[in-house]
């Protein structure tokens, strides 16, 4: 029973890495970027939604409203989360990213680091230093064996809402006109854009839609561990970078399972190895497996052309 | 000068650059000596000496060899806990501080080689991002495992636990009573005796920059450099791939670990957390600010870099707002076609590293 | 090549030379200005200096104990008489920075530091103040070292091992039968510093320790897996030597499982019912031990929460309260020695020292009456566990 709770709060993780590692591996995938201000536009969405929900709560709610009123508000503040992150994805790539179209990957990669540091420093001037904490979207949990075995509603959720994501996005790349063109973008730019493709517009889109997941992974992050401020997208954001690369960056259903993986492995060694070195091992894990399979589980290898 | 003008011009340019560090250190310390300069800036110079270092080292994996690294603070960390262990342990055996300092930082020099050769093998296979992903795999792991280290010194030598049950501590080292614990686990190295001087830090950059612009200006260098440029042709004509690779990795390792110890000794409380992802991004802002491979745009990048967050206390709450956007405004500037080009008239252009062609 | 090489050369000693030419400058020019608009003129106050992570993830303890040392600066400069100027300096909780902002304040002429706020960047610091015979009082870095061998570095809190004794001592007086668990972080010297004592004592009492879980910085998101190893053990007490935001994550993430042990926490977790948006009810009954209680009754702490509510907007925690502490320590021992604003710093460094272990010097603060201090540095108090209840805490 142990190892089944253990197990069940590792696919939970895993799940919150899955959907941060999704938004990730699209944005790699099309622009070929590293995109490290990901995980803090993450936390701008956790924020949104906390201040969203906060503002409903006490003016147009009140403090007896019935349950279908709170859990519209609660649809407003992450659609709102949803909206904002999106404009801002789309401000950052316009000002930071799109003039370095043509520039390295470590010219774009230290920008990116310079948005992820300038985000950062803005929530602490605009939110204060104070941590806040989140209230989940939703509450308790379902308890199953006579409370032997417990499962939080938030767990259900984020694992459901991580698949139905990795679904609309399969099928969005491989079916939609934009997702067709962003596939031929992440192939070749050139031949792309000499088939008609607006290449810039394309990588444009994909930043939103890599926004948009943003800020619904911010309010299942928060959700799942509670608690906000500047800092909080970071490590998660690393973490679920090194579960995209896990399972093969590029690739959305190897970002899902790497996120899944990555949460199993961490909470595993927590349980049964070292609390200490968790992470450690979550690292080596991944070490062995790009030596193994140096494009990850699930990536393609292209060898390089002569 | 008949002599200098005989000179190569590669050689010329070495020697402008180790001119101008000299230049630099003599008249920093005069000016520290003659008591112009504040207690902020003094702070500064030992630290501003460890990120040169770092920055100049860190240039070789990125710029030399063009391999991103995402894990550099992870051999510094190595070098300053191993630093800080020679230093403590040695007080006895060797009372005179600056070599005690210079036996810190070979032995920190040496376990950050070792820390190299285990990362390198298995990195070096990798390419691109799958490579720097792993070096920050790498410098978490590092981190994580000297989070958990304990380390004491006593009449019997020294005493070393590894706490991966969270349930031990420095009186499980069983030392007698004259022990000294050096490492406390989570604390980190508390108590060490400050013994780094701005004259060691001025001497370590002169050592790193002359083996670096030796190496650049060598066989193993040219070799080192031809892989970076095109790996396939160089494999071709038999230069042997991995070897280069980790010679130029290792080394520039061991030269992290060297500063490592420095900053460990600088300072009488250190903990494994400084060292974590962020510190080694800072060091990859100094090399790309600076210029991939132009080991000057290095140095000048460290010290501006370091120096600006203090010059910019008064902003305080703003202050790091300001640098994220110099970084993002730097980044625009030098990658816009039109200035580059206005610069390209003034400045002759240079040899960039990895930033040359497409990275694979 | 070359030419690039000279611009750089040239680049560069200008740059020496600006700085040094603004560096020196710094001594006189520099006047920070006083959030009440008033501006002592230099030499009729005492510069203290105050040093603590303003930015960054650790910024809400370094603005705390600031924002209460400010009031402390502001009710005795009310006063009139002698009058303090308080500089706050960001450390990041980091030992670089904390140097850093220690020369930037020898330079804008600091004559007794509070600080700094957390003990890592205050370990490092005390080394530089016991060198340059500087007075200095941490208002909360809590591990032995700071104080150690340092015989002008003094603590307002309670000292880490201190802290572990006594809960080990409650728990073994009041909860002898309890099973424990401890979930603590270990890349952090406090939390560390206080298990290691607690586990310590707590063997020596006999208490019985079932489960132990860690946690750092990277992993302080998710504690399912240390929570379920705590009740899979059957623990029905979890010691929580932790601050209070991980605590409040533990806290919901254990409602979550349908845990309920009885959580115990130290002075860190004050601060978790004034956490914007957390529901208190999660913290009904979770017991800790703090210094500072916000809804006490004494006049000195309504006047002090009334305060601070009205100047920056929070209920002040137990930072805030040290920091207020700290000066007010500092203030009085100035008094008491009569020193005067025009003293060099290492000759207040050597009178305050010599008060602040004299036999008769104690001082009534929010965070405890008739404080004294040892040689060492530490403070004597009597330490308070209080009961959240109703959203508010009721001491034992």
């Amino acid at each position: 029973m142990e190892f089944l709770s253990y197990l069940i709060s590792g696919i939970s993780l895993g799940s919150v890495y899955a959907i941060i590692a999704l938004g990730y591996t699209m944005v790699y995938g099309i622009a070929k970027m590293l995109n490290f201000a990901h995980g803090d536009v993450i936390m701008v969405g956790g924020y949104v939604s906390f201040y969203a929900t906060s503002a409903l709560s006490s003016s147009l709610l009140g403090p007896d409203a019935s349950m279908g009123a709170v859990a519209a508000g609660k649809i407003i503040s992450i659609l709102l989360a949803v909206l904002v992150c999106t404009v801002l994805g789309i401000i950052i790539e316009r000002l930071a990213y799109k003039p370095l179209r043509s520039a390295t990957s470590l010219a774009v990669l230290i920008t990116a680091i310079g948005v992820s540091y300038f985000l950062q420093n803005a929530a602490q001037l605009l939110f204060g230093t104070a941590p806040k904490s989140f209230t989940p979207v939703v509450q308790n949990q379902l308890s199953l064996f006579g409370g032997q075995l417990n499962i939080s509603y938030v767990s259900l959720l984020t694992v459901i809402a991580c698949i139905i994501i990795m679904l609309a996005l399969t099928a969005f790349t491989s079916k939609s006109k934009l997702g067709k063109a962003m596939r031929a973008c992440s192939e070749d730019k050139g031949a792309a854009q000499l088939m008609g493709i607006n290449v810039n517009r394309t990588i444009s889109m994909t930043f939103a839609i890599g926004s948009a997941l943003a800020a619904v992974a911010g309010v299942l992050l928060c959700s799942f561990s509670p608690t906000l401020m500047p800092t909080t997208g970071s490590m998660p954001g690393i973490k679920a970078f090194t579960a995209a690369v896990f399972g093969g960056i590029g690739s959305i259903p190897g970002a899902f399972l790497g996120g899944i993986l990555l949460g199993i492995i961490e909470s595993m060694a927590k349980a049964y190895i070292s609390t200490q070195l968790a992470n450690a091992i979550v690292f080596a894990v991944l070490i062995v497996v790009l030596l193994v399979r140096p494009a990850g589980l699930l990536g393609k290898y292209v060898p390089e052309k002569v | 000068m008949k002599r200098l003008g005989t000179m190569k011009k590669a050689s010329k340019a070495n020697f402008a650059t180790y001119l101008g560090v000299i230049i630099a250190f003599v008249v920093v310390s005069l000016l520290k000596s003659g008591g112009v300069l504040s207690s902020s800036l003094s702070g500064l110079l030992i630290p501003v000496c460890c990120y040169v270092v770092m920055a100049l080292s860190l240039n070789l994996t990125v710029g030399v060899l063009g391999e991103l690294s995402l894990g550099h603070a992870g051999f510094m960390s190595v070098g300053a806990f191993s630093g800080i262990v020679a230093a403590m342990s040695l007080q006895e055996a060797i009372p005179f501080a600056p070599l005690r300092l210079a036996v810190a930082m070979v032995v920190g020099a040496l376990f950050a080689a070792v820390a190299g050769v285990i990362v390198g093998v298995p990195v070096l296979r990798l390419r691109g991002d799958y490579l720097a992903i792993v070096t920050l795999a790498f410098g978490e792991i590092i981190k994580d495992l000297l989070t958990c280290l304990l380390v004491g010194y006593d009449s019997n030598g020294l005493h070393i636990l590894f706490n991966a049950s969270g349930t031990l501590t420095v009186a499980d080292l069983g030392m007698d009573e004259t022990g000294v614990a050096i490492i406390k686990g989570a604390q980190g190295a508390t108590g060490t005796v400050t013994i780094a001087t701005f004259a060691a830090g001025f001497v370590l950059i002169l050592v790193t920059l002359f083996i670096i612009l030796n190496l650049v200006n060598s066989r193993s260098g040219r070799a080192v450099m031809a892989i970076r440029d095109n790996r396939i042709a160089a494999e071709s004509v038999g230069i042997n791939i991995t070897k280069y690779k980790l010679m130029a990795f290792v080394l520039s390792a061991a030269l992290a670990g060297a500063a490592g110890a420095l900053y460990g000794l600088n300072y009488s409380n250190l903990a494994a957390s400084k060292f974590n992802f962020n510190t080694s991004i800072l060091v990859l802002v100094f090399v790309v600010l600076g210029g991939l491979g132009n080991m000057w745009g290095s140095i000048i990048a460290a010290v501006v870099l370091t120096i600006l967050p203090e010059a910019l206390r008064e902003f305080a709450d703003y202050r790091m707002l300001v640098y994220a956007i110099v970084l993002i405004l730097v980044m625009l500037a030098t990658n816009n076609d039109q200035l580059k080009n206005l610069l390209k008239k003034i400045i002759p252009v240079r040899k960039g590293g990895l930033g040359d062609g497409e990275r694979v | 090549m070359k030419k690039f090489r000279m611009i750089a050369l040239a680049l560069a000693a200008v740059m020496c030379v600006s700085l040094t030419a603004c560096g020196g400058g710094d001594d006189d020019s520099k006047q920070t200005p006083d959030p009440t608009g008033t501006t002592p003129v230099a030499g009729e106050a005492f510069k203290l200096g105050g040093i603590g992570p303003l930015t960054g993830e650790n910024a809400i303890y370094g603005t705390s104990a600031m924002n209460g040392a400010q009031i402390a600066v502001d009710e005795i400069n009310a006063k009139g008489g002698v009058q303090l100027e308080l500089n706050a300096q960001d450390d990041e909780a980091d030992g670089e920075k904390g140097v850093n902002a220690y020369n930037n304040l020898k330079d804008w002429g600091m004559q007794a530091l509070v600080g700094c706020v957390t003990t890592g960047s205050c370990i490092a610091v005390s080394t530089e103040l016991n060198r340059d015979r500087i007075f200095g009082l941490t208002p909360s870095a809590s591990s032995a070292d700071v104080t150690a061998g340092k015989d002008n570095m003094f603590q307002v809190c309670f000292t880490d091992p201190n802290q572990g004794v006594t809960s080990a001592d409650y728990m073994a007086e009041h909860m002898a039968d309890k099973k424990i668990a401890i979930i603590y972080r270990n890349d952090d010297a406090y939390s560390q510093g206080v298990r290691d004592a607690f586990a310590a004592e707590a063997s020596a009492k006999g208490l019985n320790i079932v489960y132990e879980g860690t946690f750092n910085k990277d992993t302080q998101t998710d504690f399912n897996v240390q929570l379920t190893g705590a009740q899979s053990q059957g623990a029905d007490l979890v010691y929580l030597p932790i601050y209070y935001q991980p605590a409040s994550v533990i806290l919901s993430q254990a409602k979550q499982m349908n845990y309920a042990p009885t959580f115990f926490g130290i002075d860190g977790m004050d601060g978790i019912l004034t956490l914007e948006g957390f529901d208190t009810a999660l913290a009904e009954g979770v017991m800790l031990m703090t210094p500072f209680n916000a809804w006490g009754t004494d006049d000195l702490t309504k006047n002090f929460v009334t305060e601070y509510e009205s100047r920056y907007g929070s209920t002040p925690n137990q930072f805030a309260a040290d920091g207020y502490d700290a000066v007010y320590a500092i203030y009085n021992a100035l008094m008491a020695a009569e020193c005067t604003p025009d003293m060099s710093a290492a000759d207040i460094c050597e009178k305050l020292v010599a008060q602040f272990t004299a036999a008769d010097f104690s001082v009534d603060g929010l965070t405890g009456t008739s404080m004294t201090w040892s040689a060492n540095g530490e403070v004597a108090k009597a330490p308070v566990i209080v009961v959240i209840e109703g959203g508010a805490y009721v001491t034992q």
